[in-house]
């Protein structure tokens, strides 16, 4: 069976029909070329598929298209601005190293945007157990967590990020 | 993925006559993060999926006079709902304790509490704290509605009393006696995503002195093939002044009662031997709990 369904994809409105047993992955990559979201174990357990919908992280992959109903989406493409600056977490990313291979990356960033936009400074355990759902097989954990860190610091000011940096 | 067609009733009168209309051929879903893995994998085959999700209310939280009065969780309540709400981490911690470290965020956000219950899965991280609350479920299905203790609703791994067409609808918790603790472990070789070794929930309520047991209560995940309570160890610790010996000796009789099995996770010697050490660790850190000044 097939449905329409409207829902805010990174900012814009999208009104678009759908099939009923399509996930939101399937939507967003095949059906709407935003390749940015991976696929990765298809199961919920690699995180890979990462996007956040009203704000709240979820597996795209065990998420059904349909249920996006009404909802806002965001994904890795919608993340920075219009103009091509990068957010501050895409830009921590690069500058600590958080990226080898880049698979797990836009999940990554999504949980940790997530985690942040609900606690803008999380301990690094904190940081860990938020983190906990994305795998990376490149073993980059630290370089990530430092990464969320220094993100945490420059969205709430240079002056805590000192502070962070000081207790690792 | 294979084809279903998704049916979103908005209440629970049409999802239950949805559900005697396809029989056989439909199903139930909350948050999905088990049914849509199943039907990826080929182990279930459904045409129609009839979705809990848009039922008003279902997900509602609810304590209406703290920790005196009982308290009420929809089915529909997400694992992540329960592991933010305060109410939860202050009162019934030994929740908190489960459900946030149940799966990923990720899964927490979407899966809900009663899809864990209703999976019967010997490892639920959900049932054994609500066992150890003694926790009662609310059921509703084409004959009308029904209240059990949640202990009685397991019936063996993945069997539940549900009977066609019935919906888990609601958990009540009873009040908790003033000077409570409780407390839950998740034991595994892995800090998360994964599927515990053993659980084990512990509660106590101690006298005014807090020093005796009044109420004591232990419940055991994998060690039996459903959610079991130690009744023998728990009736040992009830009346007794409680200090660390007492509280080990409630594990070696707990791990005694336990029905642990060898499993590809871990050895039934080495469940038994865990039993023993975490009822006593659980244990101490409810006295810790209940001592602690709200």
């Amino acid at each position: 069976m097939a449905r329409r369904i409207s829902f805010l994809l990174n900012g814009e409105l999208q009104e678009l029909e759908v099939e009923d047993h399509w996930t939101l992955l399937h939507l967003l990559r095949e059906e709407l070329g935003l390749t940015g979201t991976k696929e990765g174990c298809g199961s919920g357990e690699c995180g890979a598929c990462t996007v956040l919908v009203d704000n709240k992280a979820v597996n795209s992959c065990l998420f059904l298209a349909a249920e996006a109903e009404g909802k806002e989406v965001l994904t890795i493409e919608g993340l920075a601005s219009p103009d091509g600056t990068l957010h501050p977490l895409q830009r921590a990313f690069v500058e600590h190293g958080a990226i080898q291979c880049g698979f797990c990356t836009p999940g990554m960033i999504l949980s940790a945007k997530a985690l942040l936009d609900e606690n803008p400074s999380p301990t690094e355990e904190e940081i860990r157990h938020a983190l906990a759902g994305n795998l990376c097989r490149c073993t980059g954990y630290l370089q990530i967590f430092r990464a969320v860190r220094a993100a945490s610091g420059q969205l709430r000011g240079s002056s805590v990020e000192v502070i962070a940096r000081s207790t690792e | 993925m294979r084809k279903f067609s998704y049916l979103t009733p908005r209440s629970l009168d049409e999802a239950i006559s949805l559900m005697e209309s396809y029989g056989e051929r439909a199903r139930y879903v909350a948050g999905g993060t088990d049914v849509l893995v199943k039907i990826k994998e080929g182990k279930l085959r459904p045409e129609y999926l009839v979705s809990l999700r848009r039922i008003p209310s279902m997900d509602r939280i609810w304590c209406e006079q703290g920790p005196s009065g009982e308290l009420r969780i929809g089915a529909l309540a997400t694992h992540r709902a329960l592991e933010c709400s305060a109410t939860i981490r202050w009162h019934y911690p030994i929740l908190h304790d489960a459900v946030s470290n149940i799966g990923s965020v990720q899964i927490r956000n979407v899966a809900t509490i009663g899809g864990n219950l209703v999976n019967a899965v010997p490892s639920a991280d959900g049932a054994i704290p609500l066992v150890t609350l003694d926790a009662q479920v609310r059921l509703q299905g084409p004959k009308g509605a029904r209240q059990m203790e949640l202990l009685h609703f397991f019936m063996g791994p993945g069997q539940t009393v549900l009977d066609r067409g019935e919906v888990l609808t609601e958990i009540i918790v009873p009040p908790l006696a003033p000077r409570t603790g409780s407390a839950y472990i998740k034991f595994g070789r892995r800090e998360a995503m994964e599927l515990p070794l053993l659980g084990v929930g512990v509660l106590l309520s101690l006298d005014q002195e807090m020093r005796r047991c009044l109420k004591a209560r232990i419940g055991l995940g994998v060690a039996a093939p459903t959610p079991m309570r130690a009744h023998e160890a728990e009736a040992f610790l009830e009346g007794r002044d409680l200090d660390e010996a007492t509280l080990r000796e409630a594990g070696r009789i707990a791990a005694e009662e336990s029905r642990v099995r060898d499993s590809v996770r871990g050895a039934a010697w080495y469940r038994r031997e865990m039993v023993k050490v975490l009822v006593c660790r659980m244990g101490l850190r409810c006295l810790e709990r209940a001592r602690a000044p709200h």
